[in-house]
């Protein structure tokens, strides 16, 4: 159905209506849901007027409650109730690093056959064991919830936002706890870009800006470059492991010093991380702050924190944010005197020293005229309401980067790059590969993600296995394996044998992430989406579509039709009304096979029209005439 | 992918630009702006799935097309290939004796500053490189734009690749230090 847009660029023929879409910030420590109204973006509350939901799930024997009320038990049953499961997103029980600080009981998962690596860690609560995906859907799915109660229908979709440094494996978790949430991911969308958007389009903002992200648990730097309608991301950089939550933790550390503890029991380690976090918002707009507590153990804490010494406990992660602040910079071949100005966002950013370290980094104070916990998720409503077909007048363009280098393992565990960390997405690249040994027919790639030489120090993304290559001598096979990273951000990956065109099967076994199979038992699962729900719904979903393709191809035959050969349209107009039939019953197979025939019939129709379109718009125009919409 | 487009046309014509390593980079961007805006996915995400993935391909070239363009040594490397000649970095190593030697040194001063977390010394070397760089450059408009010398411009190619490695070297020598 896109022939009908296609012609007309930016323009929809159809006559729409408006359709809801909405950006949600999936944060470390609170999430928000948020819309375009009248073309205004708008963060939607809860029934108490409430727009963050503490992004906090506590597990009971028989069901699970999000949010406030959760937050409320995290010290009463912390093993059962987890906070900051952003941080557990792809990762491996490795990668959490000291586990007897957090009061959960981790699973490790068992090493996938195929990697042979362990995959993305668990939690065992009173309800099972859950893994982060599972932990972050339930948060999801309370969002989409309150967002289909205010909008008064389905969701089209959502623009879920990401760390700009979340790597594929966490980026893919991400999309998954969506699906898991009946959630139609629109786009993976930067959480400063997100808010880079929000901003620049707010401001009609012109030049290079920073935008400075520090989050519950996460930091992110990007330089972008806004010019007339276009976001250009030049470099992103940052650390997925540092926060809020790090200051908490300074904190945290300081009162175990100050009173000789040490061995907590879980209860007592979230009570003290409550407090800290307490002390640290108090420290925001006081000069001191007292901390008290009594322990499980009759022990008495009992501690006065100075914004001074707040300071000096909190000052090398401070410099660590400005160190890659520069890296970023350098990324961007971008001087520190060029920047017009810093975006700050993420409630950490509230915190003065914060606010000090980077003004006089910049010699500028910086940006704090948005609601740093909001303005991300604005920007994502924003670029929702953009993917969903809502075009208004103010048409703009975002150009983002992989924040990574994508690479892999060649001899001697050496890693060569084969994508460079900040080139523009969507981006491919196709390396040859041939066989050592004659007859030959498999052979296994591996892909990692990061900056360092060395395999070990960088991210196990996946393992291919090429198979099914003909057997040659050794040498004479060509296998093209093509990398596309997309406009999300993630890694797909196709293979072919040159010389005798056979396209060699691909197993992809995510190191970290979760497989097909694991995902759809967790939607088996899942109680909230009965079976029959889900017939019904996807039944409605494929009548929509068939319709709106099927309306959207007349036409097209219509305006261009003598593009096409008389096979082509008669193999067309049979499917066309083998569509129609599909439609008086209810079997959504039976609907999706017929769309996806009509809808494969037509790619070289839509090609030769999407041709001649950008033929139209570029024939006879100056290229400094030819504006971006 | 490349078939998505007219297949006749090289990454010049793409962006409506004369063939020539001399280049108008203002020009250069807001002509890929402009076909973005017409192929990036964004602007079909909420049609079907073939629509989508047509939309990446196109997208994904106009990218690659942009990145090659923009960069001075894949501009002329492209320049070249487009008349047929190999620049051949990989297989081409008869560089001139004082050029090799000059280009060690550099990369001895490099680690030197790196162990000794000269940030002073690592600039200085930069704004070297910098300007032998543009010098470069300058010959290679020469050659190509004017004398279509391609014989020479590959030679030159193959200094400006090692401008290219010896600029990575001190790129990730500032972010040693500052790691």
């Amino acid at each position: 159905m896109a022939l009908l847009q296609i012609s007309e660029p930016g323009l929809s023929t159809a006559p729409h209506q408006h359709r809801l879409a909405v950006g949600i910030d999936l944060g470390t420590t609170n999430s928000l849901v948020a819309t375009v109204r009248n073309g205004i973006a708008v963060v939607l509350n809860d029934e108490h007027g409430r727009a963050m939901l503490p992004s906090v799930v506590r597990y009971l024997i028989d069901g699970v409650v999000v949010g406030e009320v959760a937050q409320l038990s995290q010290s009463d049953d912390p093993i059962n109730t987890i906070v900051s499961v952003k941080r557990f997103m792809g990762r491996g029980l490795a990668d959490v690093g000291d586990t007897s600080r957090l009061p959960y009981r981790f699973v490790e998962s068992l090493p996938s056959e195929a990697s042979g690596q362990g995959g993305m860690l668990q939690l065992r609560t009173v309800a099972g064991v859950k893994s982060p995906v599972e932990i972050s859907a339930e948060i999801l799915k309370v969002l989409r919830v309150r967002a289909e109660a205010a909008l008064g229908g389905d969701l089209v979709g959502a623009v879920i936002t990401v760390p700009a440094y979340f790597d594929d494996a966490q980026r893919q978790a991400t999309k998954d706890a969506a699906k898991l949430a009946g959630i139609n991911v629109l786009r993976l969308l930067n959480e400063p870009t997100a808010a880079a958007i929000a901003y620049g389009l707010d401001n009609a903002a012109e030049g290079v800006y920073a935008v400075y992200d520090l989050g519950g648990g996460t930091f992110d730097i990007s330089i972008l470059r806004l010019s007339r309608g276009v976001f250009e991301v030049l470099s992103a950089n940052g650390d997925s492991a540092l926060g809020g939550d790090d200051f908490d933790q300074r904190i945290h550390c300081w009162l175990l010093e100050q009173n000789g503890l040490s061995a907590l029991r879980p209860q007592d380690t979230r009570l003290l991380l409550t407090l800290a976090r307490t002390a640290k918002e108090q420290l925001t707009d006081h000069d001191q702050a007292r901390i008290t507590a009594v322990l499980s153990t009759g022990e008495i804490v009992d501690n006065v924190l100075t914004q001074d010494e707040f300071h000096s406990l909190s000052h090398n992660l401070i410099q660590r944010t400005l160190q890659i602040m520069r890296r970023a910079l350098r990324d961007a071949k971008m001087g520190i005197e060029e920047v017009k100005g810093v975006v700050m966002v993420g409630g950490a950013t509230r915190m003065p020293q914060v606010q000090y370290a980077v003004g006089d980094f910049f010699s500028q104070p910086p940006l704090t005229n948005l609601d740093p916990d909001k303005v991300v998720a604005l920007g994502a409503a924003m670029q929702a309401n953009l993917l969903a077909g809502n075009r208004g007048s103010d048409d703009w363009l975002l150009l983002d980067v992989i924040p990574l280098s994508l690479g892999l393992e060649t001899m001697g565990g050496l890693v060569e790059k084969i994508i460079p960390r900040n080139s523009t997405i969507p981006t491919a690249r196709a390396q040859e590969f041939t066989t050592y040994k004659d007859g030959q027919t498999a052979m296994s790639v591996h892909v990692v993600q990061g900056e360092r030489e060395l395999v070990s120090d960088c991210r196990s993304l996946a393992r291919f296995e090429l198979r099914g290559i003909p057997p040659m001598v050794a040498g004479a096979a060509r296998i093209r394996v093509t990398f596309q990273v997309d406009a999300d951000g993630l890694l797909n990956v196709a293979a072919r044998e040159m010389a005798s065109g056979v396209e060699a099967a691909i197993v992809v076994k995510p190191s970290y992430g979760l497989s097909d199979a694991e995902i759809t038992r967790m939607l088996q699962d899942s109680t909230q989406h009965a079976q029959d729900d889900m017939q019904a719904r996807a039944l409605r979903e494929q009548q929509v579509e068939a319709n709106q393709l099927l309306e959207a191809v007349e036409h097209a035959l219509k305006l261009d039709g003598e593009l096409l050969e008389q096979g082509q349209r008669e193999q067309i107009e049979m499917r066309m009304i083998a569509l129609r039939d599909t439609l008086q019953q209810s079997d959504h197979h039976l609907v999706k096979r017929a769309l996806t025939a009509l809808n494969e019939s037509t790619v070289s129709f839509a090609q030769s029209r999407m041709d001649k379109s950008v033929k139209q718009v570029l024939a006879g125009k100056n290229i400094s005439e030819l504006e971006v919409k | 992918m490349k078939q998505a487009f007219d297949i006749s046309q090289d990454y010049f014509q793409l962006f409506g630009l004369t063939a020539s390593f001399e280049l108008d980079v203002s020009r250069l961007e807001s002509a890929f702006r402009a076909l973005q805006a017409q192929v990036h996915p964004d602007k079909s995400a909420h049609l079907p799935d073939v629509e989508q993935r047509l939309a990446m391909q196109r997208s994904t070239l106009v990218n690659e097309a942009y990145q090659t363009l923009r960069s001075s040594i894949r501009r002329a490397r492209y320049i070249l290939s487009l008349h047929g000649v190999d620049t051949g970095e990989e297989s081409n190593t008869s560089m001139p004796m004082d050029f090799l030697m000059e280009q060690m040194e550099k990369r001895e001063t490099v680690a030197e500053a790196l162990q000794s977390r000269d940030l002073d010394a690592l600039e200085q070397l930069e704004s070297h490189m910098k300007k032998e760089t543009r010098e470069l450059e300058a010959q290679l408009a020469v050659k190509i734009d004017i004398e279509q010398d391609y014989t020479h411009a590959a030679g030159l190619v193959r200094k400006l690749r090692f401008m290219e490695k010896l600029a990575e070297e001190i790129h990730s020598a500032f972010d040693e230090i500052d790691n």
